[in-house]
């Protein structure tokens, strides 16, 4: 066995003779393994983050402008005397929506486990291109810090919500977070665009280029043609957002029009003319639907690699659960008119939009059965990562249902910007993509650092966020369908709504815990990279390539030649085998046959 | 003081759940330490399943019980509301028995094929005719619910101009909604934010050489004749807004720049609908919040809350800015000659203009 018969691993051996120095190993690594911790320690950092300020949020509503030490503690003076101001709840609804959809879902998840599993399980010896995943990632740190740095400016960060419509956004004279705030938030989210390209475009290559021998791209798994799915949309929409964004700094700093016209602010008239918002609109939402997908497709791919492992099962449907990606990544293209039903556009278009969103339903429910069907006769394994998996199918299930009536464009009319929105979308790819993302935390972990997470603290993690996940969104639905606008900053202000104020309690004490609940895992997490069960090489007995390569990292992944692959990666208890799986690496027995199609 | 005592219980939750983790740990460290689950988490956790199962079945009845009345399905105070309502029930009635079944079956074959050492699972890799029967049913529903849709849409959202419906315009602006009545001629006088001049009280930008434009009426307060149909323009004249008039299944935006439009008949007046039994229900359960809360402000030395009664509203659902959660409208639906007397009462815009 020679390495040097591979010309990669000739390239790699060549890369040996360098000295590794803590800065190229830790901090300026091109190793994707090393990028992949990266980034999922700035998305856990970023989602930290995040849902902090979404508990500040709960407890204004629940607590509407009453004193309290935590707002006083971390927002300073924009509490005074621990009273929330109303720009920084705004504040708080637009970075944590920014910061939970794109720096701890889009790069976070995405980020981590393509850049983890794309060359680990389709046999390559790294990204195709290191010294770009390199600054993808760094771009998308730099991203990061300018988005928190927007809170320390004078007048406070974007408030605009995540969606940053024109006029608000443009006009530092109609909210005090469209000035710095708004620039700072602008700057920031390109750069994090080209960051996503970056990473996009080498995860493309690498799957289409860096297959090993053997590996075709039907005996992909499926987290891999999650992950290349993803990468192709987000190709795709990000280029839009960016435009949006650029034609957004324009009329913000060079006075053009693209998206403002006939505006009276403060006793004037502006200049701008001719410009149209729903333009903007149109833009944004063509990423903005999309972006959902980019989301939800990777924690797909995992949870559907998860559950087979541990189901013992292949998993139900494979060609229909790629053709059902392929049809979702699709017609996510063509969606993003159901945002927009009401904004003006032509009713006509919201017919069109209607009949493409509804038929979105179809793909996703044969995924859910799929699913379901995978776990049905199984020999389940009840680690974390399947409990999260199964939650992921279930919250799934449940705020995807109520997409029905959101793409219904008569439907909504009367929900249309209410918590029932807010309700849908954050069971079916808020929780969900956060299930799939601690599903795959909890079965990659060995992988990535030698180790095992300590499994009761997983249970425990699981049980309570998966009843505090539901104690918050179940009942969210009925205050929307009471009529109850997002976005309030207090509703104190409309009595009609007095009846609903208990609810909101409600609400808040759940978020609160299941808050709360995330430092178990955040202490597991941090504990067992030192202290955790040293890890076996394939601890959860799965059949992908992955688990072949050594448990200490080295470059080029394996040492010696890269495997070939001789089968698909669902061979679980597969007839004429001793074992309940088979990894792809093992050559098919004389006589044995494809029990699949 | 509430959310010091909600810090204390999360304190205590945590510290409770830091116990029970240690006591897991301990009874465990000993007999099985690789990380992995073992027969008897499978069991603990499949019998978990099936209460989590019981869960969510629990907490969709205690909201439907508790909740359900919340919602304005019942009661909408305009012809196309009903048209609305029923779709939304039907979609909804079907919404629950996909969940109920599909949550039912994930979390049953999780707690019955929960794993066991020695147990081979069945190698079931594909079979088309289910792949089929699961992309043929939701077509099929979809169908039906993608027609039934359209039709509503298209009802609602195609006004017909030739029944002369009663055009009022929607004026928003951070952080309140004015109306303007289009008067005698029904037809609104030409406007422009350009046109704006706070001098002489032209607060909407009037076009003041427009004949069309001297009998209109601009108000603070909604007024709408009952069974008559209205047709709304909406304008806005610094960001986005959106005209939100939930008891009317009516919304649409207002968006600077351009006139965008909504119709509708109100068909229930506001004191019909006070006395109806499910309105006099809520605004007695708000009164008794309301009473509460009074007690607990009159004790701080604080002006207690007014009494509530119901009016419908026009509120702002689009964010606007820092006093978005509170830009709202009052609407009074009565009778016509109720409505004429009031109008009559009102300035027209040639009367309301400040002359030097």
């Amino acid at each position: 066995m020679s390495a040097h018969a591979d010309t990669h691993a000739h390239d790699d051996n060549h890369a040996h003779h360098h000295k590794e120095t803590f800065v190229t190993k830790y901090i300026f690594s091109q190793d994707h393994k090393m990028i992949a911790k990266q980034y999922l320690i700035t998305g856990t950092i970023m989602g930290v983050i995040g849902v902090m300020m979404s508990m500040m949020m709960r407890m204004q509503i629940a607590w509407p402008e009453e004193p309290n030490v935590i707002f006083e503690a971390l927002l300073g003076k924009w509490a005074p005397d621990g009273v929330m101001d109303a720009d920084i709840y705004l504040a708080l609804v637009t970075i944590h929506g920014t910061i939970m959809v794109f720096f701890v879902l889009t790069a976070g998840l995405s980020g981590t486990f393509s850049n983890l599993l794309i060359p680990l399980q389709i046999g390559a010896r790294d990204m195709a291109s290191g010294f770009l995943n390199m600054v993808s990632y760094w771009l998308f740190f730099l991203s990061s810090v300018i988005m928190v740095l927007s809170f320390f400016v004078e007048f406070g960060p974007a408030a605009a919500g995540w969606t940053i419509y024109p006029p608000l956004s443009a006009l530092p004279l109609a909210q005090s977070g469209s000035g710095m705030g708004m620039t700072l938030w602008l700057t920031s989210m390109a750069i994090f665009i080209a960051s996503s390209l970056l990473g996009s475009l080498n995860y493309v290559v690498t799957v289409l280029n860096l297959r090993t021998k053997g590996m075709s791209m039907t005996r992909l798994p499926l987290t891999i043609w999650a992950f290349f799915v993803t990468a192709v949309i987000g190709v795709i929409s990000f280029p839009v957002l960016l435009s949006a964004a650029l034609l957004l700094i324009m009329d913000r700093s060079f006075g053009t029009s693209f998206f403002l016209s006939d505006i009276f602010l403060q006793g004037e008239v502006l200049h701008y003319q001719g410009g149209s918002p729903v333009l903007f609109e149109h833009l944004f939402w063509f990423l903005g639907h999309p972006e959902v997908y980019i989301v939800i497709l990777p924690a797909m791919g995992l949870v559907s690699e998860i559950m087979a492992s541990n189901s013992r099962k292949p998993i139900f449907g494979y060609r229909a659960m790629i053709m059902s990606i392929l049809a979702i990544a699709f017609l996510s293209t063509i969606v993003w008119g159901h945002h927009m039903f009401i904004s003006g556009m032509n009713p006509f278009l919201g017919s069109v939009f209607t009949f493409t969103t509804l038929l979105i339903a179809i793909p996703s429910a044969v995924k859910a059965f799929n699913w379901i069907t995978t776990l049905w006769k199984g020999n389940l394994q009840m680690n974390p990562a399947m409990l999260f998996s199964i939650g992921f199918v279930s919250t799934f299930i449940t705020g995807g249902l109520t997409g029905i009536i959101l793409g219904d464009s008569a439907l909504d009319i009367n929900v249309h910007d209410t918590y029932f929105v807010v309700a849908h979308f954050h069971l079916v790819m808020g929780i969900s993509a956060l299930y799939g993302m601690f599903a795959g935390i909890y079965h990659w972990y060995p992988k990535m650092f030698g180790r095992m997470l300590n499994k009761n603290l997983g249970y425990i993690h699981f049980w309570i966020t998966a009843i505090c996940a539901y104690g918050v969104f179940f009942p969210m639905h009925f205050i929307g369908m009471a009529g109850l606008p997002r976005r309030y900053y207090t509703n104190t202000n409309f009595p009609l709504f007095d009846d609903l104020s208990n609810v909101n309690v409600i609400i808040t004490v759940f978020a609160l815990i299941g808050g709360v609940v995330q430092l178990i895992y955040l202490w597991n997490f941090f504990s067992s990279i030192f202290y955790g069960k040293k890890a076996v090489q394939n601890p959860w007995r799965s059949t992908t390539l992955e688990w072949t390569a050594p448990v200490k990292h080295i470059h080029g992944n394996w040492e010696g030649d890269i495997p070939h692959v001789y089968r698909w990666p669902y061979d679980y208890s597969k007839p004429g085998h001793d074992d309940d799986f088979v990894p792809q690496n093992i050559p098919m027995k004389e006589g044995e046959e494809e029990l699949h199609h | 003081m509430t959310a010091l005592l909600t810090v204390l219980v999360l304190v205590f939750i945590t510290i409770a759940i830091w116990q029970m983790i240690k006591i897991f740990d301990l009874a465990q460290a000993k007999r099985d330490n690789s990380q992995v689950a073992n027969d008897k988490d499978n069991t603990i956790n499949g019998y978990l399943m099936m209460g989590f199962l019981a869960f969510i079945y629990v907490i969709t009845i205690i909201s439907f019980v508790k909740w359900g009345d919340l919602p304005l399905m019942s009661n909408s105070a305009s012809a196309h509301g009903p048209k609305i309502d029923s779709l939304m029930v039907i979609s909804m009635v079907i919404i629950f028995i996909v969940q109920i079944i599909t949550q039912f079956l994930l979390h049953y074959y999780a707690y019955k094929y929960k794993g066991e050492k020695g147990r081979k699972a069945l190698f079931f890799a594909d079979n088309d005719k289910l792949e089929l029967i699961w992309t043929g049913i939701p077509i099929i529903v979809l169908t039906g619910l993608i027609i039934s849709g359209l039709f509503a849409w298209s009802d609602i959202m195609n006004v017909d101009e030739s029944n002369d419906p009663i055009v009022i315009e929607l004026y928003a602006q951070q952080f309140n909604w004015k109306a303007r009545y289009s008067g005698q001629d029904n037809t609104l006088g030409k406007a422009n934010v350009r046109l704006i001049n706070v001098d002489n009280a032209n607060i909407l930008g009037l076009d003041e050489s427009d004949p069309n434009a001297q009998d209109d009426i601009i108000t603070t307060e909604l007024h709408l004749p009952v069974g008559k149909e209205i047709l709304f323009k909406m304008r806005s004249q610094d960001v986005l807004h959106s005209a939100y008039m939930p008891h009317f299944r009516a919304q649409m935006n207002c968006v600077p720049g351009m006139i965008t439009q909504f119709g509708f008949t109100p068909t229930v007046t506001t004191k019909e609908m006070r006395s109806t039994p499910a309105m006099i229900d809520k605004v007695q359960r708000i009164n008794k919040i309301r009473a509460e809360k009074s007690k607990a402000l009159i004790k701080e030395g604080e002006t207690p809350l007014e009494r509530y009664e119901f009016d419908y509203l026009l509120l702002c659902n689009k964010i606007c800015g820092k006093s978005h959660y509170n830009m709202q409208m009052k609407i009074i639906v009565e009778s016509e000659e109720d409505y004429n007397a009031w109008l009559k009462q009102q300035k027209e815009f040639k009367d309301s203009l400040i002359k030097n």
